[in-house]
């Protein structure tokens, strides 16, 4: 039977991986993903994890090991953040041109500089491209369910893609909660043995990773372009299957009180939790505010993303990364992209908060939905604002 | 894949794009776009094997005569074969065709 148990959100992501059973995890510390590893290399040195920890001397070592482990078909999992992210990114666009179903968590975390350990998307948008499918926690019972999930999803023979959960850092790392932690007959269940589709072995020996001339490696990219597109029902149809089991349903795009909402916030991550009471509070002032969460960043959910926000006037999404002298923030621009084809399209205003572990207060969101109304009254050509920058 | 060319439909890749059969790069036309080929004068040849050694795609092999001759299907026409011949017995040659 599951048991609700106060619980670190890292130690809890690091029972996931532990009930998923995985036999490798190749990682290195780094803050705020060190409590996740270190609990993992415990529970392997105690003997309640068969598995083998590798300690290696970078991220970059991390996700090769990582890589070396999945394509000898072994279940593999590791975790970072921000600046180990970078370091590991070279390999990770290796890993999902692969096909290696490896999962791991990014604690999500500013990139330097300045020099930052604090919470924002920054990380997130950096692996936006890498062809990592991405999912991104509220809280701790979602960080632990999502990590189940990704593994189900990443090994499925439909998929065979490696899978990123994100969660802020701090926010959601280092906070204690009540999180129910599933049982290994109940993972099991849901989990099943990974059959590695195709695998480094001495009988059958392939090679894997070879050059690509001119000549197929525009096919290479648009088989594995096919892949993450094809991912996303087995993504809702894991999600699916896991509420059926476990009672918790999870969906691509979340909404919240959006029925009859003029005014829309979008976010992805722990401050939506901010955002549903700073709906809370703006509905019982009779505004008609809702809030549209995105949980899967990739793919991105289209379909699901325009059935959300269809019949609202306005929309403010909110980033918490800026999007260099770009069109504004990594996640306004999916939402501009995805709505520029609809006959009628609410007008977008783009927030950055939260960067670096900046609070986002209630007041913000109520800030953010009264500016994004004014700004339409206003016709103001679409831009974005930075939220609680001291001028 | 396609023999000889490599080219192929996105949908017919193996997984990852591996190569699942061993040695199946002995299938690669790799020889098609040389512009010059080797000639061997066999007046000369001394049957040293440098050429047979010093190709960097197998290209040449031994007949029962002890003699090597080059395999069009893979030569590009580099010249090392050429440039490495210690009794000057390969000569490189515009392809004409």
């Amino acid at each position: 039977m599951a048991k609700r148990v106060g619980i670190e959100v890292s130690l809890a992501v690091s029972e996931a991986v532990k009930l998923a059973n995985v036999d490798v995890v190749a990682a290195y510390p780094i803050t705020p993903q060190t409590h996740i590893v270190e609990h993992l290399s415990e529970l392997v040195a105690d003997g309640h994890l068969d598995a083998e920890f590798i300690p290696v001397e970078s991220e970059h070592s991390a996700m090769s090991t990582c890589c070396g482990s999945s394509a000898a078909g072994a279940r593999t999992y590791t975790a970072t953040s921000s600046q180990g992210q970078a370091l590991m990114l070279e390999i990770c666009y290796i890993a999902s041109a692969l096909r290696l179903p490896i999962v791991m968590t990014v604690a999500n975390r500013s990139l330097s500089g300045p020099i930052s350990i604090w919470n924002d998307h920054s990380d997130m948008m950096m692996s936006r491209d890498t062809g990592w499918i991405q999912t991104v926690a509220e809280n701790g019972q979602e960080a632990f369910d999502l990590t189940l999930h990704a593994f189900r999803v990443a090994e499925d023979s439909r998929v065979l893609l490696p899978v990123i959960v994100n969660l802020d850092g701090f926010t959601l790392t280092h906070v204690i909660e009540p999180i129910e932690i599933l049982d290994q007959k109940e993972v099991d269940r849901y989990l099943p043995p990974y059959q590695p589709q195709m695998r480094l072995d001495p009988e059958n020996p392939v090679s894997i990773g070879p050059v690509g001339m001119p000549e197929v490696y525009t096919e290479a990219k648009k088989a594995q372009d096919e892949a993450i597109r094809g991912a996303k029902p087995v993504i809702i149809e894991a999600w699916q299957e896991f509420g059926d089991l476990f009672g918790r349903y999870y969906k691509p795009v979340e909404t919240y009180r959006t029925d009859g909402a003029e005014t829309l916030l979008v976010t992805m991550g722990s401050l939506s939790e901010t955002a549903m009471t700073a709906v809370d509070h703006m509905r019982a002032d009779g505004k008609d505010v809702g809030l549209v969460r995105v949980r899967l960043f990739r793919p991105f959910p289209f379909e699901e993303f325009l059935a959300a926000v269809r019949g609202a006037k306005q929309i403010a999404v909110m980033d918490r990364a800026l999007g260099l002298n770009g069109a504004g923030g990594p996640l306004a621009v999916e939402v501009k992209a995805a709505l520029y084809d609809e006959p009628e399209r609410p007008y977008i205003w783009n927030y950055v908060a939260g960067l670096a572990g900046r609070d986002v207060t209630i007041e913000n969101f109520v800030e953010m939905a009264d500016g994004v109304e004014a700004a339409a009254a206003d016709a103001l050509r679409s831009g974005y604002t930075i939220i609680n920058v001291r001028e | 894949m396609a023999k000889e060319t490599g080219i192929v439909s996105w949908k017919d890749l193996a997984l990852g794009c591996a190569v699942v059969k061993p040695g199946s790069s002995a299938e690669l036309k790799t020889g098609d776009w040389r512009s010059q080929r080797p000639v061997t004068d066999y007046e000369k040849c001394i049957q040293c094997g440098q050429c047979y050694i010093f190709c960097p795609d197998m290209v040449y092999t031994q007949n029962e005569m002890g003699f090597y001759q080059p395999n069009m299907f893979y030569c590009k026409g580099c010249g090392i074969c050429a440039r490495e011949c210690p009794a000057d017995a390969i000569s490189m040659v515009e392809e004409s065709d």
